[in-house]
């Protein structure tokens, strides 16, 4: 145990009066305030691991490892495992076809199995379902029978498609994740251009996250200025004012930007009457990018301000005052003095907008149109339609790595402990 | 109130209000010579650091000038002013080291790097705190960010300084060191001090003149010695030491003695200050260490009947809380010599003192 190796390695160990160590008298003194201790978080810690970090390992385990192939075809699996990938598939293999695809016929499986090639390899979904209805009908040698219920089944890249379903652990979602392909025969090959999507998407939320977040610094510096400055009588309404949207639902705030913004709404109608646009070529404000960051802007202000403000209340005016009693113009002492002290809470209300808008969803769903979608709306898609839960655990593994990442660049260049959120 | 020739700071005729309603400052009129050091002194809301405030230039006067050299600063952003100043809770940057903070007023003028360090560490070599050049401020004691407080508003050579409370945060044996210091440096390098505080042993240790702030008006500008022994009015006889009042109304007026009649009926003869003649009602100031405990009563002096209430040793001298004519706050200290009294609670004595001792001022 450590307390007898702390006490071998010290000259003289230090006892309690009754002669045992002191250490363990330590021990045993603070072991009931322990348990106790150990009691109160317990109940949380539970519901925490069983909430939240248990489903997401779930989730991300699925990332790498899908097994509906090989459970569902078992023959056909240990036989594609021999296989080299690249010569015509042979006897034993349409053998074990057959038989796999009879007993998916059976037990009604086929669908899954078809989904999940069509992953790999998209087009061959009614293949495997036509296919399986008709398999009752082959006869040895069923190469030659299988090609005759359908021709593709001597297409080879269905073959390879096939082999690599069959492997449960796969980089393959990954790979896809980043517009790459996992194949059999040439490892990693990049996705060909036209559908490549999800590092666009990748980039578009940093670009549109790192936008947001510029744009609530921007907004809301001042206003947190004001907040930490002005009398109280006025701070508290300000404060009042910048808190009022977290008393609002997210679906009506968002909403209400599609009436201010859309072709017929507030902010076009007051363009159009001043002139400087005209009545037929109104601003497409909305169901675009502009659209998107500013409903996110709007709505990650408070993230911004909150943690601001918290540190420039505890900036005593003094200091300013003794920067231009010194002699610094209010300009100078403001960058010089006051801004340099604020940092904390620029660091802190930066990665929270950051990391809040690059998972950002409903608002994107909502208001983004086609290119203000962000990667989130996409792992929605694979999860809610595709069904692709895979892919979705991929993409969001990579999303979580990005934001450990910038987590960890935040700690290196400003430090966590730096972080003042209130 | 006194005028001076060429004063360095002048406030003529100064007002100043915060909401319109009120007066904070009524009507200031001070003048401080070059190499003064003036103490502003006070219970909090009379208006001192308001004073300190404008002419820092963080406040403007709603009324009246305020002149700097023979120069109207009313004007004139606090920037401009080169005025030094030390802020009750330091005001050390943060963010910035030790050195960092004194090159802060020297790089704002513009001066070269190899001057900049020269200054620093000269001025750092002053407040012996040379050692600690790479620190930052949250890194030093209270009294030692005190130091560089005051190192900072000196480095730029300002002719004059300001200090706000400065020693308000410190423990009691560090604000006494710190009083002689800065009474030192102010003597060493003759800028001109303008020192805020509400404490008055600190106004009395380290100043030229003190003006005694109440209610918006300077109740008395005086040095040090004037104003404890010949107190003009009653708040400054109250405000400024130790302080016993009685009571009573004015009976006659000769030459400068005033008979008056106390509340409980004596009759005392005390100095005629500042009270409004025959008839009018007058609050008597006797300081605690001019008053005599005797067995006898004694013809040269004015004596009344007293009895112990309470008695504290404090080493030095007792002291001794009497009910003398009906005032049983009455506190008399007696010097702890080998012969004293054997003071007793409850015994019956005569307390006296000499009629200079004895001023009549105006009641409140």
């Amino acid at each position: 145990m450590a307390i007898t190796d702390v006490n071998s390695s010290a000259e003289m160990p230090i006892t309690a009066a009754d002669g045992t160590p002191l250490k363990k008298k330590l021990a045993q003194a603070l072991f009931r305030s322990r348990v106790r201790a150990v009691g109160l978080v317990l109940p949380l810690f539970a519901f925490v691991m069983a909430s939240f970090v248990i489903p997401i390992l779930a989730l991300m385990w699925q990332g790498v490892y899908n097994d509906t192939f090989a459970s569902y075809t078992p023959n056909l699996t240990q036989q594609l495992a021999k296989w080299d990938g690249v010569s015509t598939p042979s006897e034993e293999m349409f053998a074990a076809l057959v038989t796999d695809l009879k007993t998916a016929r059976e037990d009604k499986t086929i669908g899954r199995i078809a989904t999940r090639v069509n992953q790999e390899l998209p087009g061959t979904r009614s293949l495997f379902t036509s296919s399986a209805r008709k398999v009752k009908k082959a006869a040895p040698p069923y190469a030659e029978s299988m090609m005759k219920i359908d021709k593709d089944w001597g297409n080879l890249e269905v073959w390879q498609a096939m082999k690599l379903t069959s492997q449960s652990l796969t980089p393959g979602f990954y790979a896809t994740a980043l517009d790459s392909k996992y194949t059999v025969d040439q490892g990693f090959v990049s996705q060909v251009e036209n559908r490549q999507i999800y590092v666009k998407l990748f980039w578009r939320t940093l670009l549109i996250s790192g936008t947001v977040m510029l744009l609530c610094l921007l907004l809301g510096y001042p206003v947190a200025y004001l907040l930490a400055t002005l009398p109280l009588r006025y701070s508290n309404l300000l404060m009042i004012m910048v808190l009022l949207p977290f008393w609002t639902s997210l679906l009506v705030r968002t909403t209400a930007w599609i009436a201010i913004l859309q072709s017929q709404g507030v902010v076009n109608d007051l363009l159009v009457w001043i002139g400087i646009t005209g009545d037929e070529s109104r601003f497409s404000l909305i169901y675009n990018m502009t659209g998107t960051i500013v409903a996110m802007t709007h709505i990650l202000l408070p993230f911004m301000i909150l943690p601001l403000y918290s540190v420039m209340k505890t900036i005593p005016p003094s200091y300013m005052r003794a920067a231009r009693s010194l002699g610094a113009t209010p300009t100078r002492a403001f960058l010089k003095v006051y801004m340099p002290q604020t940092i904390p809470g620029v660091g802190a209300g930066g990665l929270l907008v950051f990391i809040l808008a690059i998972g950002y969803y409903i608002t994107p769903a909502l208001v983004g149109g086609q290119d203000g979608q962000l990667i989130s709306n996409m792992i929605a898609y694979h999860m809610q339609k595709s069904l692709n839960w895979s892919l979705a655990a991929a993409l969001g593994g990579i999303l979580l790595a990005g934001v450990l990442l910038l987590y960890w660049a935040y700690d290196r260049i400003i430090g966590i402990d730096n972080m003042k959120l209130g | 109130m006194q005028t001076i020739d060429n004063p360095f700071v002048r406030f003529k005729n100064v007002q100043k209000s915060y909401d319109g309603e009120t007066l904070v400052v009524k009507d200031l009129n001070l003048d401080i010579a070059a190499g003064e050091f003036v103490t502003m002194l006070g219970p909090s809301g009379s208006g001192k650091t308001t004073c300190l405030m404008m002419l820092a230039g963080f406040e403007t006067a709603t009324h009246g000038d305020i002149e700097l050299a023979g120069r109207p600063i009313n004007n004139i952003p606090p920037h401009k002013r080169g005025i030094g100043m030390v802020f009750q809770n330091y005001a050390l940057f943060p963010h910035m080291t030790v050195g960092e903070n004194l090159a802060f007023p020297l790089k704002v003028r513009k001066m070269e790097p190899a001057k900049v360090e020269e200054k620093v560490r000269k001025v750092l070599d002053m407040v012996q705190m040379l050692a600690f050049i790479d620190r930052k401020p949250a890194q030093l004691s209270g009294g030692q960010q005190q130091r560089i407080a005051l190192a900072r508003a000196l480095v730029f050579e300002p002719e004059l300084v300001l200090m706000d409370e400065p020693l308000g945060a410190l423990d009691k044996q560090l604000r006494e060191h710190m009083q002689y210091e800065i009474k030192h440096i102010h003597e060493n390098l003759g800028v001109t001090v303008v020192y805020v505080t509400h404490d008055q042993s600190e106004a009395l240790t380290m100043s030229n003149r003190i003006a005694v702030f109440d209610d918006g008006i300077i109740q008395q500008l005086a040095d040090p010695v004037t104003l404890y022994e010949k107190p003009d009015n009653a708040f400054v006889a109250q405000f400024i030491g130790e302080n016993n009042r009685l009571n009573g109304t004015v009976e006659s007026v000769v030459k400068s003695v005033a008979t008056v009649k106390l509340d409980s009926g004596h009759m005392v003869k005390a100095l005629s200050i500042n009270n409004d003649g025959k008839g009018s009602r007058t609050m008597l100031s006797v300081r605690p260490e001019r008053c005599v405990v005797s067995a006898k009563k004694s013809s040269s002096m004015s004596m009344l009947d007293a009895r112990i209430e309470e008695l504290i040793y404090l080493g030095d001298h007792i002291r001794c809380r009497m009910n003398v004519a009906g005032d049983d706050q009455f506190i008399v200290k007696v010097p702890n010599t080998s012969g004293h009294l054997g003071l007793e609670i409850g015994a019956n004595l005569y307390v006296g003192w000499k009629t200079d001792d004895c001023r009549a001022l105006d009641y409140r």
